[in-house]
């Protein structure tokens, strides 16, 4: 089966509580916390589409949208 | 379906606190039910009291906000009178084994078909950080300023001595264990209980120095091990995480129907 490739990370922002779990345990450092406290995909490019942050998120506010 | 069609986006955000595990397990059991492509009439969710409980509002499946400790008795009469429903009953760790803890090992005893899920952050979150019978000593709470001497509960060997037919552990920093064991628990046919070491960073985490939420998931990772690893015999401390327990035994709305065709024969 091919790799996902990763067409956008969907994160709701009035959803993100800005507990941090996602950036902590991106295991390509993609996400990043901005001025807000809100997660963001710094870094899109280096995603590999694992979908943890999806599965960790505690708030329900990452979906990885492949294509 | 895809996961945001089980949920009631207008009670999103949810009001549990900032990396809260609870919306972890939330997240988890969608997937399993996603996983089973259960329609969401066919599942049959069940909550008494605490912030465990609020997971009832969020889903939406047939769902009843019920009184504390007792979800496991509304169930036990759901599950009676509509026995091809599935029963799912998120409990807290007071709520299951406080003020439920009764009600806990007798719908264990009677193995009746429903999912019981133990929220686990060893407090009572929503009144403010009392130790609960699954604190353990040590443990600073509210409650217990100086240190908790009271000993804990072990979720596991509790169902399994109280009859429950399966039974696992895992935790929130596993989260693909927490769908696979859900899923798993509501296939099976019979009592089961899935214990979910969850974090609570507001009061657990705070009162007893863990750190902020990624660092008490962190911690999750370092504390448990699965079952007979070689860690284990290391470091017997260790907190072992699988399914301990997967058994076929009588199942009690079988055994009532059984009943009630023998008194129909007069």
């Amino acid at each position: 089966m091919a790799k996902p490739k990763l067409k956008q990370h969907l994160i709701k922002r009035s959803w993100c509580k800005g507990c941090g779990i996602c950036v902590e345990f991106c295991p390509k450092h993609v996400l990043e916390l901005d001025a807000l406290d809100k997660a963001i995909a710094a870094r899109p490019e280096d995603c590999i589409c694992c979908r943890l942050c999806e599965l960790r998120c505690p708030d329900l506010a990452i979906e990885i949208e492949t294509e | 379906m895809a996961v945001k069609d089980y949920i009631r986006e207008r009670f999103f955000p949810h009001l549990w606190c900032p990396g809260c595990g609870h919306g972890i397990v939330l997240n988890g059991l969608l997937r399993a039910i996603e996983k089973l492509g259960l329609s969401k009439n066919e599942i049959v969710m069940v909550t008494g009291i605490g912030c465990s409980a609020r997971i009832a509002g969020y889903v939406d499946f047939h769902t009843l906000h019920t009184i504390h400790g007792r979800a496991l008795a509304f169930a036990t009469g759901v599950k009676l009178s509509r026995p091809e429903l599935k029963v799912i009953v998120p409990m807290g760790d007071g709520d299951a084994l406080a003020i439920g803890g009764n009600h806990f090992i007798h719908a264990a005893r009677r193995n009746i078909d429903m999912t019981a899920i133990v929220m686990n952050n060893r407090i009572y979150g929503m009144t403010g950080g009392q130790f609960s019978p699954l604190s353990g000593c040590g443990v600073i709470a509210t409650t217990s300023p100086y240190a908790n001497i009271d000993n804990d509960f072990d979720v596991v060997e509790l169902s399994k001595a109280a009859g429950a037919t399966f039974v696992a552990r895992t935790t929130t920093y596993h989260v693909k264990e927490i769908s696979d064991f859900i899923r798993k628990a509501i296939l099976h046919e019979g009592f089961s209980v899935v214990e979910i070491l969850t974090q609570c960073p507001t009061y657990f985490g705070r009162k007893n120095k863990e750190g902020e939420a990624a660092d008490m998931l962190r911690r999750y990772k370092e504390i448990t091990t699965p079952i007979g690893s070689d860690a284990k015999k290391e470091n017997p401390d260790l907190i072992e995480r699988g399914i301990f327990l997967q058994k076929e035994n009588p199942e009690y709305c079988s055994e009532y129907n059984a009943i009630i065709q023998q008194a129909m024969k007069g």
